[in-house]
């Protein structure tokens, strides 16, 4: 489902936001059956990023998606995406990056024109929170944070300019 | 319905068991899931088993599922095993070359269990 979010009309990070927000509560929805909603930036949520999936855009749209939070609600992303099952460390890492992958190409397919231009990446994950990540695609960025069981899940997208 | 024999091809292990699950919950009865994490594993994978279905992600390493459904069209042991797509890639163009490739059906991820039904039922001769 598109919505109407044209590539062209939407030079502004800003715009992107809802429609990034959007693709998180869609993916969140569908695949862990959970409701998640945006936190405001003043309420202070800020996950420790102990496990960071990424994923590159390339092509209209060029830049990196990170999904990042604290390794307990990375498992239990993982428990929700599996039922029940144990989900071992390569499982959880797994299903972020799945999580990430999904919310990209959720991403891209709302902003009408931009899916057919723009390519992506299969995902990475980065367990352990002691890096800095440096993407060369410095530019603009919208960032959403959102709860997800009461833990923070912080979502990134920086773009080229 | 009889059992099934099903094929997940997709580079994520987890997406694999959601997929299986994903057929469990939309009644299909499943014989035999044979695993492959990219296009060339699907290849090896399809002259080594007998199957009644193929599930194909596009995006993934090695060789990525439109390929794979390309050469799958052009070996004997793949005739009459519909291949459906399930990929986050949800432009036109990617549905157009797959289901040119050979596809029968496409499923955008995130998918629910009766997106599943709706469209892998149909290529089984089973009404959804």
């Amino acid at each position: 489902m598109s919505t109407d979010t044209s590539f062209i009309t939407r030079s502004h990070e800003e715009n992107w936001l809802p429609v990034l927000e959007l693709a998180v509560e869609e993916v969140f929805e569908i695949m862990l059956g959970s409701r998640v909603k945006p936190v405001a930036p003043s309420e202070g949520h800020t996950p420790h990023g102990e496990f960071t999936a990424m994923i590159g855009l390339a092509g209209a749209l060029c830049g990196i998606l990170t999904v990042c939070c604290d390794a307990k609600t990375a498992g239990q992303i993982a428990k929700k995406m599996l039922g029940d099952a144990t989900s071992s460390a390569e499982e959880i890492g797994d299903a972020l990056g799945e999580i990430c992958n999904m919310i990209a190409g959720n991403f891209k397919n709302k902003l009408a024109g931009t899916d057919e231009r723009c390519m992506l990446s299969v995902p990475s994950v980065i367990s352990g929170g002691q890096y800095s990540l440096h993407s060369m695609a410095e530019g603009n960025s919208v960032e959403t944070v959102l709860l997800f069981e009461g833990a923070p899940v912080a979502v990134r997208l920086q773009l080229q300019s | 319905m009889d059992k099934i024999r099903a094929l997940i091809v997709d580079d994520s292990s987890v997406m694999r068991k959601i997929v299986e699950r994903s057929l469990r919950q939309a009644g299909i009865e499943i014989e035999q899931v044979v695993e492959a994490s990219n296009g060339a594993e699907a290849l090896t994978a399809l002259q080594n088993n007998k199957l009644d279905l193929i599930l194909c992600d596009i995006n993934m390493p090695v060789m990525d599922g439109l390929e794979f459904v390309r050469q799958a069209a052009g070996l004997e042991c793949a005739k009459g095993i519909p291949i459906v797509m399930i990929t986050t890639e949800g432009s036109e163009s990617h549905v157009v070359q797959a289901l040119t490739a050979g596809a029968r059906g496409y499923i955008r991820k995130p998918f629910t269990p009766d997106q599943v039904k709706e469209h892998v039922l149909p290529v089984l001769g089973k009404k959804p």
